[in-house]
């Protein structure tokens, strides 16, 4: 079954075809009755996982612009475990916040069919498509609660610079098919080959506007301006699963896009890539120690997190382009859970998001206490957590590389980020619980779910060389 | 040469238009100019012989989204900015951020003239390479190439429509039919 023309598309057509099934089953539903649509989208997400599997090491690739090479198989898992979490975590939250079932499980299935579709895209033009198909499905889903005020502003300001970064993108690739007259990554990097800057200053502007383009959305500073307002607006579970999904789907398209087609042209934008990373990871943590809404802190470390990441696309070696893949998993595994957790405390009225509503938790809430930690501390890098081992392999690149200022500026920012990390662990263990605080319902689904994320967590922590070696693999096909 | 001289006025009236548009109090105004802009690119897709984008500008924005954006302000019944709220100093004499990133923007735009102005004699070989200008611009062409090399493009563009439509649904239906 495995040989025809749609092969490589097959993932991305699960989801998409379970997200209009999702759309189908709202259509059909009568008005009160309940609907496990959400299971729709897990079933779609896994046909995906399964014909990832399948299409591993087959290099198969559709219409000539989607190739589903080893790394792009390997972020669509990614993206696919990212989805199911999300799913699992949603039943709750949309149950109690009186969300639109359908339309919001359709939304996230089409983020990640285009997620998935950016991920493997090897064409200027599909990357693009596929970019603005996941903005816009997050940009409705960060304002989906509309009676809130935060959510709609948080919503508005993402899609206004999300629009203008989506434009400064265009223009980038309207110079590079000017330049180089194709918007297949190939061509354009056999073409560039050739070329010298001295003689086409043209190619620095394309690449400038596409950094800008991919900057804004993996939220690299100074291009970070509107993560924190659109990560504390949106519904916890929202914020997670756009700040794992679409950094992965994004900087999947940035290595692709940056290390094969203008890989002839990697001295030029190396250390503007070395500029970017050392801000965007001084300025998250610096800013997140000040915060008090989780949420924002959560932001934050997020946007540190994305400096880590280029840290290994300076680096640029295989240690470096696998640790990237390595990272991304852990990353979206941790950080999806801990805006789980937050999502599951939250209520209808009040999103209990603040750092003060955690003061205590432990004496009511134990075991969610204990997985919030575990998520923390992985977040902040420290053994045996999967945050550990990813940190180890990015800072290890980079001083393989050579780049010695990277990796201490690394390390240090991840030694400041255990503050604000330890602070939240600090406020559910040792202060009070106070007599107003906050009491809610947590279903089963979600409480497994968190719970299998916090074994992934610990496994590839202390065993993490079967993925190691898969995110190796991943890279030896196409760079 | 008239064609030349062709491109500098087209291009002209696009960017004066296109400034003026961000410049008006009025959205009504705002709209004629985009209207406007919109022609002009129109006559410079022409002068490129690409008669049928050509059109399908016409048609498509200066036509049936114009419309459509003074349907919005007709219905939203918002002639004018609201004054009181309206920050009137020039972006260069606003104070902060607003400045630098006008400085940023005056930045931007002289790269881009300084890089376009030295690229002549390179844009020639790819170009070349796309074959009859002629041919290509047929509608006949372009249809084949839009399902054959631009298949997948095209198709998912549709998805990008659809999700678009589902998320403007979400966003703007009454609450009370749950």
């Amino acid at each position: 079954m495995f040989n025809s023309v749609l092969d490589a598309i097959v993932p991305m057509l699960c989801v998409t075809l379970a997200a209009l099934a999702a759309m189908g089953a709202e259509a059909f539903r009568g008005r009160g009755e309940r609907m496990p649509i959400g299971g729709l989208g897990i079933v779609g997400l896994l046909g995906a996982g399964i014909s990832s599997a399948l299409l591993w090491n087959r290099n198969a690739s559709s219409f000539g612009v989607i190739v589903a090479d080893n790394f792009g198989l390997f972020v669509t898992l990614v993206l696919v475990v990212v989805g199911i979490l999300t799913i699992l975590f949603s039943s709750q939250v949309v149950e109690r916040d009186g969300l639109p079932a359908g339309e919001y499980y359709a939304l996230v299935l089409f983020a990640i069919a285009g997620m998935m579709m950016m991920a493997t895209a090897s064409d200027l033009l599909v990357i693009f498509i596929a970019l603005e198909v996941l903005s816009l499905a997050v940009y409705v889903l960060t304002g989906i609660r509309r009676e809130d005020p935060r959510a709609i502003e948080a919503a508005f300001k993402y899609f206004l610079l999300g629009a203008f970064s989506s434009a400064f993108f265009l223009y980038g690739i309207a110079f590079t098919f000017g330049l180089t007259g194709t918007t297949h990554l190939d061509r354009i990097g056999s073409y560039l080959a050739a070329q010298s800057l001295s003689d086409n200053p043209l190619i620095l502007v394309a690449l400038g506007l596409l950094l800008v383009g991919f900057s804004f959305k993996i939220s690299a500073v100074p291009f970070h301006m509107w993560t924190p307002d659109a990560y504390e607006g949106a519904p916890a579970i929202v914020t997670g699963f756009m700040s794992t999904g679409v950094k992965a789907a994004a900087f999947a398209a940035f290595a692709r896009v940056f290390l094969s087609a203008f890989e002839p042209f990697s001295a030029d934008w190396a250390p503007v890539v070395w500029w970017i990373a050392a801000a965007t990871m001084i300025l998250g943590t610096v800013v997140g120690v000040a915060q008090t809404n989780l949420k924002r802190m959560l932001a934050y470390s997020s946007i540190a997190h994305g400096g880590y990441l280029l840290v290994g696309l300076v680096a640029a070696n295989q240690v470096g382009k696998a640790a990237i893949l390595f990272y991304l998993l852990a990353y979206a595994v941790t950080n999806l859970s801990a805006f789980g957790v937050i999502a599951l405390l939250g209520s209808r009225d009040k999103p209990n998001d603040e750092l003060r509503d955690y003061a205590g938790l432990w004496q009511t809430r134990p075991a969610l206490s204990a997985l919030m930690t575990v998520c923390l501390l992985s977040l902040g890098g420290l053994p045996p957590t999967v945050g550990f081992i990813g940190k180890w392999y990015i800072f290890s690149a980079a001083v393989g590389a050579g780049y010695y200022g990277l990796a201490i500026i690394g390390v240090l920012t991840s030694v400041i980020s255990v503050f604000f990390y330890l602070r939240v662990v600090v406020m559910m263990y040792m202060q009070d619980r106070g007599a107003d605080a906050p009491v809610v319902q947590i279903n089963a689904v979600s409480m497994a779910a968190l719970t299998v994320a916090i074994v992934a967590i610990f496994y590839l922590g202390i065993l993490p060389t079967r993925v190691l070696d898969l995110a190796t693999q991943s890279i030896s096909t196409i760079f | 040469m008239p064609d030349t001289l062709l491109f500098y006025v087209l291009s002209g009236v696009a960017i004066v238009a296109s400034a003026l548009v961000i410049g008006q109090r009025n959205p009504m105004y705002s709209i004629m100019l985009l209207i406007v802009s919109f022609g002009a690119l129109a006559g410079l897709y022409i002068t490129l012989d690409a008669p049928f984008v050509a059109v399908a500008q016409i048609i498509v924005y200066a036509g049936a989204i114009m419309v459509l954006f003074l349907f919005v302000v007709m219905l939203l019944n918002a002639p004018q900015e609201d004054a009181a709220e309206w920050d009137r100093t020039h972006p260069l004499r606003r104070p902060g951020m607003a400045r630098v990133g006008a400085l940023l923007a005056g930045l931007l735009i002289i790269q881009l003239a300084w890089a376009l102005m030295r690229v002549s004699a390179l844009v020639e070989a790819p170009v070349a390479g796309r074959g009859d200008a002629a041919a290509i611009s047929s509608v006949r062409a372009l249809g084949r190439v839009l399902f054959t090399d631009y298949l997948f493009a095209f198709e998912a563009t549709s998805i990008l429509i659809l999700v678009a439509m589902v998320g403007a649904v979400v966003l703007a239906r009454r609450e009370a039919d749950r």
